[in-house]
């Protein structure tokens, strides 16, 4: 795997370190652009770089994270302070049919205000401003979402390129991210159309990403692979590396309306890709599981998988999320146990 | 710290698993009374006590009765007096107790998690999720052969009493290894648990007297070497089985010598794990993960020596190392440890010095440097790189979380260096490419096989060593065979040879023949230049033939070890060479019942019956090449164990005087069937029988090597043969002392010795054929293949 392209001198230094070292940071939405990691410019189209990425076990990968979620156990202060981290890097997300801009100002209020102040000050974090780090929402609500957010550094990210599905003309799903992008969101979730994977229209992908990455100009590009459309481990690992060549600041599991949605053996084959996407460039990719992923005992076995497999620097809002929508909810009914020590319930937390 | 400071920092903190209903158990129980015999709980006969330690810690858990020779007299006078009516018992009724016993320990399973953790070490992740969950499934698992028994293994029956002798890396795991499957065959059992592990044991005694095992059935006797050597010298004793070291493996072999007592050995081992280049690296370091960093290392199967293709082999490394930085090493109790301490300051003291030899002989030892815990005997994880074949790391068994690695060119070489070793037990193939896995693992001189995956286990699953990793197999069909017996049909009691010499030398009819040894396809003069006489029925003088000596046997073993072909031949094509030899041996006929005659004293009747009854065997064993046939195990996830019968490798074979020539066939042919290559030894007094018979196998398509034929002094041939370590097995029918001999000396190379323990084989009789020595012919490979894509 010792190729010759272009390794600079950061990425040596990176892989040495293995972990670039971030600025430690309270919260999420604090500081803005100068957070430290260089943006992925992208790469070639490296076939032969793809092909040496086609040996993946599913078998050994279940086994992994299988043995992962037991092998790590997180207790008392630190769970708490965990699931704090879970919240700080989620994309509280509204992604439905009926959603109107009420309900997107709501999402909003919950995403300024996401746990009860009492709790808040109970846990020691009132200054600290932990926070989701994004609202996701369709492109209607965009405007919506950042008129509700401004000044809260909260980012605004759009699923876009005809989510879910991503089958309309690219030059309208090029659009569609224009569009997005001059209403104010600086995050865009793009969807790949999956049969480009299944006929591995490698250079088509390829070419599709960089002209949406190149549509996003200086918002954040998130591709969602749908893996639970794509049917093999293989080749949710062969998507992660074509989307991470073309230019991806993320990478991200699914849309939340397949059939299947963010596990954990796919999550493991995406980190794997981004790390080995890393020791070829030196470029740190973020990643997102999203779907699916709605009790604070999961978000824990996802963070315990980032940090195991790519390291600390991961459990930043710049490298990770979680797309959720109930997760929250669960997270404050943990913290409040955490806190007094009873079961908390639902209706006992403002809902978004 | 504060939550903030957690938040930024990010660390998983300590999540101790509780250990008081632990503390509580050994509190409330006097360890002093811990001999579990009848049903009764004892102190030590001597009334002395040994000391268990927390490994994470040095300090004093318990001070726990030290069985005796006179409390091992009483166990198994207990277990002697329970066997008639629990080896009489239906097997539905054994299948109740085994399956309560199970249920019993998954009601407790987090006490027998904790204790197991606290007196060995372990980490909680691993008695709690691998060692418990396993050894109940064992019980449930042999709860259904325990009524299955008639049906799947006809004619067998319990062996009696057992003597089991388990080690402190997997205390209860091991336990149930051993007990559940001689409580499914009808024994009874007299179990050691280690000195330095032995509470589970005791809890899982207490398990028994509530599951309601009849008094006598079970007994544990904690104890150190001195209950351990009772037990395998005592009379009442009629199998042993030990896992544990090599070394003590050679002397229970030594010392149940010429003892009758069944035996089986799980040893050491060196396995090899073997990374190509079309593996998926970042599972294969995971592999690696559960292959040598399992129980710190302290694991006879564990994946000890890396051995990757050229071409990754520097990006493996560095993935290597990488996740070895994030290993885990502290307190056993902790949720988050992946590396406990070793169970020892002795096992210490060894890892650490084998470690500083390999260096010092030039293997680059590489650590992470993270903290180790300030108590207790922790040892970090090591890679050692640029080992070379003959480093001490490559060569012994470390028994700690070292792993020595080294490189290879091409699949061939890969399994060159696999095989490279005394051991046998496991090994682990990593290769995206199901053509190449397949292919190399039926070459690797191993017990297990692991296709992408290491140390999985099963109750269903047979597991156990070629070579000197030992012989036996636990687990599935083939590990109830361990705890039963079929009757072999047994003759007159063989006494020393006498040799009878001819003063009779009339008898010379037409050209002199002078008969050769047959050794590579060969007929070949001895290496002494000496012959021996061989006198006929009435002591006329019957011809002269090669004294053997043992450069001969050498020489034989040498050709057999060479031919590959016999081994590498289908199934089929060993069936229709077997046929031909039948066909052959049938065409003359005439000349062997003549001959059978003339040599023994037979009437015509009687020879021809054999002649006859040869052939038949050739037939039933040419029919049998490809039928007795492995099984296809289903472990409890998406994989399957394919157990293969692979042939034992080179075989020794003694043969007795009475019916020479049907004593000859009944040994030869079910190991050639098999795919063995045979040096054997024929009957002292009728050589000539077997010096006729290579004329026949000589137009009969055998491949040269597959059988050679020393004949000589048998006795002394014998013990050539148990002392030559590259012969894998010997089988005898001779007298009692020579058998006993062959078995003492085999343990050079632990080879698989079958003897006749001083008494003749009635040939004649069905149960000499079959699959009686088919089974013994073969060695069981379980090779694990999960899929999934």
């Amino acid at each position: 795997m010792n190729r010759d392209a272009g390794q600079t001198a950061a990425a040596a230094d990176a892989t040495s370190s293995i972990v670039t070292p971030l600025p430690r940071r309270t919260a999420a939405n604090v500081q803005d652009a100068a957070h430290g990691i260089a943006r992925n410019p992208g790469m070639q189209l490296d076939l032969g770089f793809l092909e040496s990425m086609r040996n993946v076990n599913r078998s050994a990968l279940e086994r992994r994270v299988d043995s992962l979620t037991k092998r790590r156990s997180i207790k008392n202060d630190d769970q708490a302070a965990w699931l704090l981290r879970a919240i700080s890097v989620m994309d509280l997300t509204t992604l439905n049919s009926n959603d109107t801009d009420e309900r997107v100002r709501r999402l909003c209020a919950k995403a300024v205000n996401p746990l009860r102040a009492d709790l808040v000050s109970a846990l020691g974090i009132e200054n600290a401003r932990i926070r989701p780090a994004a609202v996701c929402v369709y492109h209607p609500f965009v405007a919506t979402a950042v008129d509700a957010l401004k000044g809260t550094n909260i980012h605004v990210a759009a699923v876009s390129t005809a989510f879910p599905h991503g089958l309309t003309p690219l030059k309208t799903r090029l659009q569609e991210v224009e569009a997005s992008v001059s209403d104010g969101a600086d995050e865009i979730d793009v969807v790949i159309p999956r049969g480009l994977v299944y006929g591995a229209k490698w250079q088509e992908l390829y070419d599709e990403i960089r002209q949406m990455r190149a549509a996003c100009g200086e918002a954040h590009i998130k591709v969602i692979l749908g893996t639970g459309d794509l049917a093999t481990l293989r080749n949710v690992t062969l998507a992660s590396m074509v989307a991470m060549m073309a230019g991806a600041d993320f990478i991200k599991t699914s849309t939340g309306k397949e059939s299947v949605n963010a596990t954990l053996p796919v999550g493991l084959a995406m980190v794997r890709a981004i790390r080995a996407y890393f020791e070829q460039t030196g470029y740190l990719i973020g990643f997102k599981p999203a779907g699916g992923i709605s009790t604070a005992k999961s978000s824990l076995d996802w963070l315990v998988l980032m940090k195991e497999e790519l390291g600390r620097a991961w459990l930043e809002p710049e490298l990770f999320r979680f797309g959720a929508s109930s997760l929250l909810t669960d997270i404050e009914r943990q913290l409040e146990h955490h806190v007094t020590g009873h079961y908390s319930a639902n209706h006992r937390h403002a809902m978004a | 710290m504060n939550i903030l400071e957690r938040y930024n920092a990010m660390e998983y903190g300590p999540a101790p698993e509780a250990r008081n209903e632990a503390d509580a158990w050994i509190a409330g129980k006097d360890l002093s009374k811990a001999i579990f015999v009848g049903g009764s709980w004892k102190s030590a006969h001597g009334g002395k006590t040994f000391e268990v330690l927390d490994p994470a810690t040095g300090k004093l858990l318990a001070e726990v009765s030290e069985a005796d020779e006179a409390d091992v007299d009483a166990a198994v006078a207990a277990a002697r007096k329970a066997l008639p009516k629990w080896s009489a018992a239906s097997g539905y009724e054994r299948a109740k107790v085994l399956y309560a016993i199970g249920r019993a320990m998954q009601r407790h399973q987090r006490l027998f998690a904790v204790l197991e953790s606290l007196d060995n070490g372990k980490p909680i992740r691993e008695s709690r999720d691998i060692d418990v969950p396993l050894a109940i499934r064992h019980f449930l698992h042999h709860a259904g052969w325990a009524q299955s028994l008639d049906r799947e293994f006809p004619g067998h029956k319990g062996v009696g009493v057992v003597g089991q002798i388990i080690p402190w890396n997997f205390p209860l795991l091991m336990l149930a290894w051993k007990i559940a499957p001689a409580l499914a065959a009808g024994c009874t059992v007299v179990l050691k648990p280690a000195e330095f592990t032995p509470l589970t044991a005791i809890l899982f005694a207490e398990i028994c007297e509530r599951a309601g095992v009849p008094k006598g059935v079970v007994n544990i006797v904690p104890g150190g070497p001195a209950a351990g050597a009772a037990i395998v010298n005592h009379d009442g004793i009629d199998k042993i089985a030990f896992t544990g070291s090599s070394e003590v493996g050679r002397i229970i072999r030594k010392a149940t010598a010429g003892s009758g007592k069944k035996l089986s050995l799980e040893l050491g081992g060196k396995s090899a794990f073997m990374v190509f280049e079309d593996a998926d690296l970042d599972s294969a370091v995971e592999g690696l993960v559960d292959g040598i960093w399992f129980n710190q290392g302290q694991v006879c199967c564990a994946g000890s020596r890396l051995l990757v293709q050229e071409g990754i082999a520097d990006a493996f490394f560095a993935k290597v190392k990488t996740r070895m930085g994030r290993l885990r090493v502290g307190s056993p109790l902790d949720k988050n440890t992946d590396i406990g301490p070793l169970v020892d300051k002795t096992q210490l003291d060894r890892v650490a010095g084998l470690v500083s030899e390999g260096a010092h002989q030039g293997a680059s030892c590489w650590q992470p440097d993270f903290a180790l815990p300030s108590s207790g005997y922790f040892y970090r994880p090591t890679l050692a790189t640029g080992v070379a074949p003959s480093n001490i790391l490559a060569q012994e068994e470390v028994f700690g979380p070292v792993l020595a690695a080294m490189t290879f060119r091409n699949t061939e070489e890969a399994v060159e260096l696999a095989n490279n070793t005394r051991y046998g037990l496991a090994a682990s193939v990593w290769s995206e490419n199901v053509n190449l896995a397949l292919h190399v693992a039926p070459q690797l001189k191993a017990g297990v096989v692991w296709i992408n995956g290491a140390n999985m286990f099963d109750a269903a699953c047979g597991f156990g060593g070629y070579r000197e990793s030992g012989f036996g197999r636990e687990g599935g069909h083939e590990g109830m065979l361990e705890y039963l017996t079929s009757k072999l049909p047994l003759g007159a009691t063989i006494k020393p040879y006498a040799a009878s010499v001819s003063t009779d030398t009339t008898e010379h009819v037409g050209i002199d023949r002078t008969p050769k040894l047959y050794i590579g396809g060969k007929q070949v003069r001895p290496d002494s230049g000496y012959s021996m006489p061989v006198t006929g029925a009435k002591g006329k003088f019957a011809g002269e033939v090669g004294l053997g000596n043992r450069k001969d046997i050498r020489n034989a073993v040498a050709a057999a070890r060479a031919c590959k072909a016999w081994p590498g031949a289908t199934a089929y094509n060993r069936a229709q060479v077997l046929y031909f030899l039948a066909e052959n041996l049938s065409s003359r006929g005439d000349e062997f019942v003549a001959r059978l005659s003339s040599l023994t004293g037979a009437s015509a009747k009687a020879a021809r019956a054999e002649v006859d009854l040869s052939i038949e065997r050739l037939f039933e064993c040419a029919g049998l090449a490809d039928k007795f046939e492995g099984r296809v195990h289903q472990p409890p996830m998406r994989a399957v164990a394919l157990a293969l019968h692979e042939p034992v490798g080179v075989v020794g074979a003694v043969m007795q005087d009475e019916q020479p020539l049907l004593g000859f066939v009944s040994m030869v042919a079910p190991a050639l069937a098999m795919g063995n290559t045979v040096v054997a030894v024929p009957s002292q007094r009728y050589p000539l029988i077997a010096t006729d018979l290579y004329q026949v196998v000589e137009y009969s398509d055998l491949p040269a090597g597959a059988l050679n034929i020393v004949t000589g002094r048998s006795a002394e041939l014998a013990g050539v043969l148990a002392k030559h370590d590259d012969v894998d097995g010997l089988w005898l029918v001779a007298d009692a002392e020579t058998c006993k001999k062959a078995e003492a000396e085999s343990i050079g190379n632990l080879k698989r010795v079958w003897t006749s323990n001083g008494r003749a084989i009635d040939w004649t009789s069905r149960d000499a054929g079959g699959d009686t020595f088919l089974r013994r012919a073969i060695e069981i490979k379980n090779v694990w293949v999960p899929y999934g894509d």
